[in-house]
């Protein structure tokens, strides 16, 4: 086990309802003839992880991008730790830390190099930053990597990388784009429990996903935005004991048609993709006795999770 | 509330020194290998053209080829290294590396990233002018206390060249479209603004248009100041370096905000 930074941990953790980190009303920003956010709303509570989360080209990056300042909207109002964005947006961003996604690491530096120079753009001293590379690297589990090259990086050690960088300011709010994409299962579990850390010591997280799994975990309230639009605002929990049924059972196999076509009775609504049915219920026992019938059918019978939601919501269509 | 309209001036502030540093930073890493490939192209036209061809021609307005080509030699250097940066590097910081995106999310703002770029390819065209300087006083080219107010001619070329750089910089969507600027726009620029010969040889109707050129500008600043004479005329080749510098900087600025922010 290695300790939080101590730097992050000296600071005293704020009541999670003082206000909010981010307001965000009726913004909207069109790229040609691409409405690529349209009318969104919502506000991040401090302390919270707040998640974004959407099908491809749902507007999540261009959402963030806008909050931090970086592009102009062409309609809303932002305000980002007080201060209207992108006005004042650089003011705002002295007090946040940002991990983009595919790690736009300095290749040309060493690992505690891309830390001190970073530290830099904030107008740390170099006493400063030195300071608090230690327990960062500790924080990544980098110590050992401090003076490798970055290319000699695996994806794991560059995310944990670009989110010690992050963390150089000791912001007080954390964005992260899509934090686990691409890694493997250790890295995610390692990435989750930063982050986890990181709430504990008071940060506020705001993070895009896809991965339905990584929002269940770790977001308090999330925001599902499709077409630029918010179209639930919720906990996890919540969203998935409002918007759909407890109980999901998977049908596929020779058969599934005739069975099918029986227990459309028996639940709460069913849905046929391709060659598999799902069929969504309260009581899961009737269906799952209708399908002793049918032996040959392969059956998965799982609670009911936010994928479901998030595609019953956002539809099944690819977007690519 | 809003971002800077696209054309606003630029808005400087300090905060671009920590980015200059960075560039400084990588720079010290792989100095010797970036001055090398900056200084060889000029350095080889001085020593194979100013000798090879300067035996053959002898005198050109009175003195050594050699000699009226070095102050030319020092232009075209720091144009070149100007442009090199502010082309393939910042364009490679833009959107390969994206050091950018990176510094775009630190507290700094995109007018202060592209105005360290500016800065930094100045710079460069700079160190790649002064060398060609060292190697005209080695090869005892020239020795003229003169070459000292050459700093200023320098700096205000990698100004200029730089800031056109960027605008190109602003414009491109892959590495292609900058040699095109080279063998387009430099190559010839080379021929037209008196590097090799004296722009009284071009065709009397393009004389007037080659004195707009920011390379005519510096040549004509630098050359004197070579052959260990002041230029007759400052004014005009220092406001047209200025033009270029400031007026580049500004559009540069704008087409940058267009692709990034609106």
């Amino acid at each position: 086990m290695t300790n939080p930074p101590t730097h992050l941990a000296n600071r005293p953790v704020p009541s999670p309802h003082r206000g909010e980190v981010l307001l965000v009303e009726g913004l909207a920003k069109t790229f040609g003839s691409h409405r690529a956010v349209d009318g969104l709303s919502f506000a991040v509570r401090r302390g919270e992880c707040f998640g974004l989360l959407g099908p491809n080209g749902a507007g999540k990056s261009t959402t963030l991008k806008l909050c931090l300042g970086l592009i102009q909207p062409d309609e809303g109002r932002i305000r980002l730790l007080d201060e209207p964005v992108p006005v004042r947006a650089r003011e705002a961003r002295m007090q946040v830390g940002v991990v983009p996604q595919n790690d736009p690491l300095d290749p040309d530096f060493t690992v505690a190099e891309n830390l001190l120079v970073f530290g830099r753009y904030f107008g740390q001293s170099d006493a400063l930053t030195r300071s608090r590379i230690p327990d960062l690297l500790d924080f990544a589990q980098l110590t050992l990597k401090r003076d490798a090259r970055i290319q000699t990086l695996s994806g794991g050690m560059k995310r944990r990388l670009t989110m010690a960088r992050a963390l150089i300011n000791d912001p007080q709010v954390l964005v992260l784009d899509e934090p686990t994409t691409g890694l493997d299962p250790q890295a995610r579990h390692l990435i989750w429990e930063r982050l986890k850390r990181l709430l504990v010591l008071g940060k506020t997280i705001i993070l895009t996903t896809h991965f339905m799994d990584e929002a269940e975990r770790l977001c308090d309230r999330m925001l599902i935005v499709d077409h630029g639009r918010a179209i639930a605002l919720d906990s996890p929990a919540g969203l998935i004991g409002r918007e759909i049924e407890p109980h999901v059972i998977e049908v596929h196999g020779p058969e599934r048609a005739a069975w099918a076509e029986a227990a459309r009775s028996l639940c709460d609504r069913q849905e046929t993709v391709g060659e598999t049915t799902f069929a969504y219920c309260r009581n899961p026992a009737p269906v799952l006795q209708s399908l002793q019938a049918h032996p040959p059918l392969r059956v998965l019978h799982r609670p009911a999770n936010l994928e479901d939601v998030f595609l019953k919501l956002t539809g099944r269509d690819l977007r690519e | 509330m809003s971002s800077p309209p696209r054309w606003a001036p630029p808005r400087l502030s300090l905060r671009l020194i920590p980015v200059l540093r960075r560039h400084a930073l990588v720079w010290r890493k792989l100095a010797l290998p970036s001055l090398l490939a900056n200084v060889a192209d000029p350095l080889i036209t001085l020593v194979a053209f100013g000798y090879g061809l300067g035996a053959l021609l002898r005198e050109i307005d009175g003195v050594p080829y050699v000699t009226f080509l070095a102050g030319g030699a020092v232009c075209m250097s720091t144009m070149l290294a100007a442009s090199f940066e502010s082309l393939y590097s910042a364009y490679s910081r833009m959107n390969v590396q994206r050091t950018w995106e990176s510094l775009l999310h630190a507290p700094l703002n995109l007018d202060d990233v592209l105005a360290a770029e500016w800065l930094w390819a100045a710079l460069k065209g700079c160190i790649s002018g002064v060398a060609i300087v060292l190697v005209a006083i080695l090869l005892d080219i020239s020795r003229a206390p003169t070459l000292l107010a050459l700093a200023p001619v320098i700096l205000l070329t990698g100004l200029a060249f730089s800031a056109i750089g960027l605008c190109f910089n602003a414009l491109a969507h892959g590495y292609d479209f900058f040699s095109y600027y080279f063998t387009l726009a430099l190559t010839p620029m080379t021929f037209l603004s008196g590097v090799y010969f004296p722009i009284q040889q071009l065709p009397g109707w393009l004389q007037p248009v080659c004195e707009w050129l920011p390379l005519t500008a510096a040549v004509q600043l630098a050359r004197p100041l070579v052959l260990g004479q002041w230029p007759p005329d400052v004014l005009g080749p220092v406001s047209v370096l200025v033009a270029y510098a400031l007026a580049g900087f500004w559009l540069a600025t704008g087409l940058t905000r267009r692709r990034f922010v609106h």
